[in-house]
């Protein structure tokens, strides 16, 4: 097991240099002028020439690229030339909402998913079975930005006043103060390393609420994330019906469920033990595909609900032409993905012995 | 059990075509695709589009870009008239409301049917293309070429998909021809990964030495004794190919990354008006409709093409 993850970890060094050299290719390739892009227009040829040398740009491409791997090793992933701030400090700021929306979309996704496909395989070719698979089609055709806005024209409009009412934008009702669960314990922490993580963490309101008991947060916070996790967790909610519900059917049809059925043994336990373990691998990797569904998704869910997160930023920053950001985002979410992947995969194969030998 | 009766059923079908007289496997599939009342329904939501896109000029009441100011009693944002359904008569019925520019919404909405194929078609080919062509290559000539082209693909399947799309539109600049190319380059990998295992599956079989043996130049036997063989995948990837990539394009033409202004396109129409979503939501609500009635047009299809030209999925479709 462990050469396996050893081995997989470093076949994946390969794809994150190439990211690192596209992202960075990308950036280079954009037609303007950086000096005047970032100086103004008006800037000389002498202070452009200065600034071209101050900043490496006049050095050969490959140099370049090795700077940049550099800076990245450290954490650097430059400034942001509108925020004034670095990118690093920008990031961790906006990607725990975005870590957030994401895992309870997914945690929906799931939630709702896979009874759904255990049932419509369990009841195969039923209403149930052609209703949740005609759902499903929808599903995987809906426009998140569409189900976003249509979600909030529902639940904040049609619904208000009942107690369904849900709000449409932000991560927290005003007047509702998120305090760090390490203020509510008492830690008194020097800035680095250590605070930036626990910084990190305390920006996550569902996960803040729990660690500091705060209930009155925890139920804003839900409050506020039902409608964004619906929009984007809908896709990946019909892909893992679909996906549930395929695989069950084949390992339904095997002979070792017909022995345990004739066995004697009763059909949920049946259904649930020897069946729905073995079908968990391909949903596994349907959960992997999903991943990169959820991080596009992001960016328009966190639009449309008014999220201040990585999506959020990152449509700012194009709006805005701030390819420092547009960039390190690209690069970050990139290496969050491929680091996804490589735990979907590592999962699998502890899963199903059969891969580690491949 | 209905579930083995239905495949042998087919399989006896189609043994019994084929004994009668040659049946090609176009008809073949044409006829197990009839069978899946959902391959009918995405068939037909797709004639739908097809003809809306052909005849909108004639079939749309307004013009798309065509501003009602002074020309008819109607305020921006207008909630649509129905005469049918009890507006009164002597307003001039719009069945999808005024959009705020005073457009008729109804009539952007059935050219926007053009954009949309338009789209999907486009982006999809010029992926089908690039993607064979890489896939070809790298699968037949093997070694280097092989590797070097497949770890650029695996670099670009390393981003979500819409992110690197985004991401290539920035620095292309905004703009439905360079959202069309982001698209595009994303979806390349798909159709190279299909085409090279289809290459890799038959290249090693006698009736390819054959050719060689008979002294045909690799042109030739790739093109015409190898790639045939990738026809049906590349057909089953290119229908769902086309629902992501208006599904895409159309979230790029939502942030104002696509179609721009005046255009009549569905993502830019819902972008333009998102934020009157709770005062005029039928700006917001039919685009969106629209949008994803093609997709899922397209996806049933793609669905049923697979169901119908694989036959070793025959029992697991059900």
């Amino acid at each position: 097991m462990t050469t396996y993850i050893l081995r997989r970890i470093l076949s994946s060094i390969p794809v994150l240099l190439g990211i690192l050299f596209a992202t960075f290719a990308l950036a280079r390739w954009i037609p303007s002028d950086p000096c005047r892009a970032i100086l103004g227009e008006k800037a000389t040829d002498v202070i452009c020439d200065r600034f071209m040398r101050e900043h490496g740009l006049d050095r050969p491409i490959h140099i370049q690229f090795g700077y940049y791997l550099n800076e990245i090793a450290h954490g650097d992933f430059g400034q942001s030339f509108r925020y004034g701030e670095p990118v690093t400090k920008i990031l961790v700021e906006r990607l725990p909402t975005t870590v957030e929306l994401s895992f309870s979309a997914l945690f929906v996704a799931l939630l709702v998913g896979i009874p759904l496909g255990v049932i419509s395989a369990v009841k195969h070719n039923s209403w149930i079975d052609v209703l949740t698979m005609f759902w499903a089609n929808i599903g995987v055709s809906m426009p998140v930005f569409w189900l976003g806005l249509m979600l909030a024209y529902v639940f904040a409009l049609l619904l208000r006043d009942t107690p369904f009412q849900l709000p449409p934008s932000g991560r927290l009702s005003p007047g509702i103060l998120p305090d760090s669960f390490a203020t509510v314990w008492g830690w008194q922490l020097e800035p680095g390393f250590l605070s930036s993580v626990v910084d990190f963490l305390s920006r996550m309101n569902l996960l803040n609420a729990i660690l500091s008991g705060n209930w009155t947060l925890f139920k804003d916070a839900a409050k506020h994330l039902i409608l964004p996790s619906l929009a984007l967790g809908t896709i990946p909610m019909a892909l893992i019906a679909r996906m549930t519900r395929s695989s069950m059917l084949e390992v339904l049809g095997q002979d070792y469920i017909r022995t345990a059925r004739a066995k004697g043994l009763p059909k949920s336990k049946v259904v649930l033990k020897h069946a729905f373990r073995n079908a968990l691998l391909p949903l596994v990797t349907v959960i992997g595909l999903s991943l990169g569904s959820l991080l596009g998704g992001a960016v328009l869910t966190e639009t449309v609900f008014g999220l201040n997160g990585v999506g959020r930023i990152l449509y700012d920053a194009i709006t805005a032409r701030d390819y420092g950001i547009v960039q390190a985002f690209t690069v970050v979410i990139a290496i969050f993905f491929v680091i996804l992947n490589l735990l979907v995969d590592i999962s699998y194969a502890y899963l199903d012995p059969r891969i580690r030998l491949e | 059990m209905s579930k083995e009766t239905t495949p042998n059923k087919v399989a006896k079908l189609d043994a019994e075509g084929l004994s009668l007289k040659s049946v090609s496997l176009w008809q073949i599939t044409w006829r197990r695709l009839f069978k899946r009342k959902s391959a009918l329904v995405g068939l037909f939501i797709l004639g739908v589009l097809v003809f809306v896109a052909l005849t909108a000029q004639w079939i749309a009441p307004y013009s798309p870009i065509e501003v009602l100011i002074g020309v008819e009693d109607v305020t921006p944002r207008q909630a649509p008239c129905i005469h049918l359904l009890g507006c009164p008569k002597d307003q001039p019925q719009h069945i999808m409301g005024i959009d705020g520019n005073v457009r008729d919404q109804f009539s952007r909405i059935l050219h926007g049917a053009r954009q949309s194929l338009i789209i999907g078609f486009s982006t999809v080919t010029f992926a089908i293309v690039i993607g064979t062509v890489l896939g070809a290559l790298g699968g037949y000539l093997g070694g280097w070429v092989d590797n070097v082209i497949m770890r650029i693909m695996d670099v670009v399947l390393a981003f979500p998909s819409l992110l690197l799309a985004i991401a290539i539109v920035t620095v292309l600049g905004p703009g439905l021809v360079n959202a069309l190319l982001a698209i595009g380059i994303v979806s390349i990998p798909a159709y190279a990964r299909v085409v090279r295992a289809s290459v890799l599956s038959v290249r090693e079989m006698d009736y390819v030495s054959a050719a060689k043996a008979m002294g045909g130049n690799t042109f030739h036997i790739l093109f015409k004794r190898i790639l045939p063989n990738a026809l049906t995948p590349l057909i089953v990837q290119g229908t769902l190919g086309i629902a992501t990539a208006i599904l895409d394009a159309a979230a790029l033409s939502f942030l104002g990354l696509g179609a721009q202004p005046p255009l009549a396109e569905w993502g830019s129409m819902l972008g333009a008006e998102r934020n009157q979503v709770f005062t005029a939501p039928h700006l917001v609500f039919y685009p969106g409709l629209a949008i994803m009635l093609t997709v899922l047009a397209f996806n049933l299809l793609g669905d049923g093409l697979r169901d119908a030209l694989d036959p070793r999925l025959g029992h697991v479709a059900g």
